[in-house]
């Protein structure tokens, strides 16, 4: 099948179909493990308006295992480009050194309007609590590397209300028609919007406050923040519960992968850092083939 | 012998009919009624029994013609609207309101955080579901729901 990336922009998983999210997936493998220097002579602009230091670090290695070179800024404060300009003022400027440009921001659509002010093709690395898209990438990624397919069950556990990377992997696993669990403490259930969108995917869910770990093929932690609780008494209690310890493993499938963003806060034991079932760090590494054939693909040094 | 509603006829003006049931109040907040009144002869008929939508509401404003800002937030409320348009008693124009695919403009997003509330764009929503109104921020990606545009007129 043949699929023409080049010149898009990254957005948000919502822009992509089953096909297309399964073609990227194909040129990650493809991707990983090479250092052919595809990129060569081509500059990525780096531009993080708000500061994240594994997403870029990833990115950056990404172009760099392609031969390309990176510009730009991790911290919007630390640079004089920004200073009372708009958003899509300092893309225009950008984009003039650029063959590629890659935005986190703090502002929920930052990336879409940088996309619709930029020619070169815009990847988003998070806009506030809306999209990551190479992160939910990655997650399929490592979900399929791991089991073979994505038509698995996979139980998500934590703040399911603000964590975006949750909301857009919902999505994205309804597309594949996994059947998902949805974990949470009470007053960080999924929000009804959301439910309501996957649901009408088709999407087979299950809501719950208690995990049952026999279920899953896949077990996605997310960090519970302690300031979405009133008092400290009440975070210490919720974290407890939701802790994944050597003990919450006994009634394991023999497959189950345990996969978290990162970073953690305590969500998961460190002892079960050396089972089989963990798979976090293995995600991170997944990061960066998933980013270099994303590059490669809008840059259309591949197809 | 069925009620009749005795509605004036105007002159000169607009007559918005097939008004979504319950909506006449929040068509006059759009058209900006309470503060002009009483400069403009505003007749109001609610719940009124209608043999094509089973019960509608219908504003008749004298002495003015809607604005295409006017008559695009009023599809947002009443996607099956019309909008007569009044000379000498008669109506000369006679028109559906529509709601298009991608609303640009007319509404601001609801999310205090999107990116369009601090940039110099034109807002774009897609219209989710018509009536009652759902729209799907393009920036943000956050749904507004009728109640929150209305409460934006
Ligand atoms: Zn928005």
């Amino acid at each position: 099948m043949d699929m023409d990336f080049r010149g898009r922009d990254i957005i948000s998983i919502r822009d992509f179909n089953r096909d297309e999210i399964e073609y990227i997936l194909d040129k990650a493998l493809e991707m990983a493990g090479e250092g052919a220097p595809l990129m060569a002579g081509r500059i990525l602009g780096l531009l993080f308006f708000e500061p994240s230091t594994r997403t870029r670090l990833s990115f950056e290695v990404a172009m760099k295992r392609l031969g390309g070179d990176v510009v730009g800024f991790s911290d919007s404060h630390l640079t004089s480009i920004t200073k009372g300009e708009s958003l899509s003022d300092t893309i225009k400027t950008v984009e003039t050194y650029t063959d590629i440009i890659v935005v986190r921001h703090s502002r929920e659509g930052a990336a879409r309007l940088a996309a619709e002010a930029s020619s070169k093709p815009v990847i988003n690395a998070g806009d506030g609590p809306n999209q990551h898209p190479t992160q939910t990438l990655l997650d399929l990624y490592t979900i399929r590397k791991e089991l073979g397919r994505l038509d698995v069950k996979v139980t998500l556990m934590g703040d399911l209300k603000y964590g975006r990377t949750v909301h857009s992997l919902a999505y994205a696993l309804a597309l594949f028609d996994a059947e998902i669990d949805l974990v949470s403490p009470p007053g960080l259930e999924m929000p009804e919007e959301v439910i309501t969108d996957l649901k009408a995917m088709g999407a087979r869910i299950n809501v719950s406050n208690k995990l049952d770990i026999s279920r899953a093929q896949v077990l996605y932690v997310t960090r519970i923040q302690k300031e979405r609780f009133p008092d400290s008494e009440e975070y210490a209690k919720v974290r407890g519960a939701y802790k994944l310890t050597m003990e919450s493993l006994h009634e394991a499938r023999e497959d189950l992968i345990i996969l978290h963003p990162l970073p953690r806060v305590q969500e998961i034991a460190s002892e079960i850092d050396g089972t089989k079932h963990a798979k976090y760090f293995d995600q991170v590494a997944n990061g960066v083939p998933v980013r270099m054939a994303v590059l490669a693909l809008v840059t259309g040094v591949v197809d | 012998m069925s009620r009749q509603i005795k509605v004036e006829r105007i002159k000169e003006g607009t007559v918005i009919d097939h008004i979504s049931c319950g909506q006449a109040l929040n068509v006059m907040r759009i058209l900006g009624i309470t503060k002009e009144y009483p400069s403009t002869a505003v007749t109001v008929a609610m719940n009124v029994s209608s043999p094509k939508s089973g019960r509608k509401d219908i504003v008749k404003i004298e002495g003015r013609e809607l604005k295409g800002d006017e008559v695009d937030k009023i599809s947002l409320i009443s996607p099956h609207a019309t909008i007569n348009i009044i000379r000498n008693s008669g109506v000369v124009e006679k028109r559906n309101v529509s709601l298009p695919v991608t609303l640009e403009g007319v509404v601001t997003c609801a999310n205090p955080n999107c990116i369009t509330r601090f940039e110099d764009t034109v807002s774009k929503f897609k219209v989710e579901r018509r009536d009652p109104i759902r729209l799907r921020c393009l920036f943000c990606e956050r749904v507004m729901e009728q109640k929150a545009v209305i409460n934006q007129f």
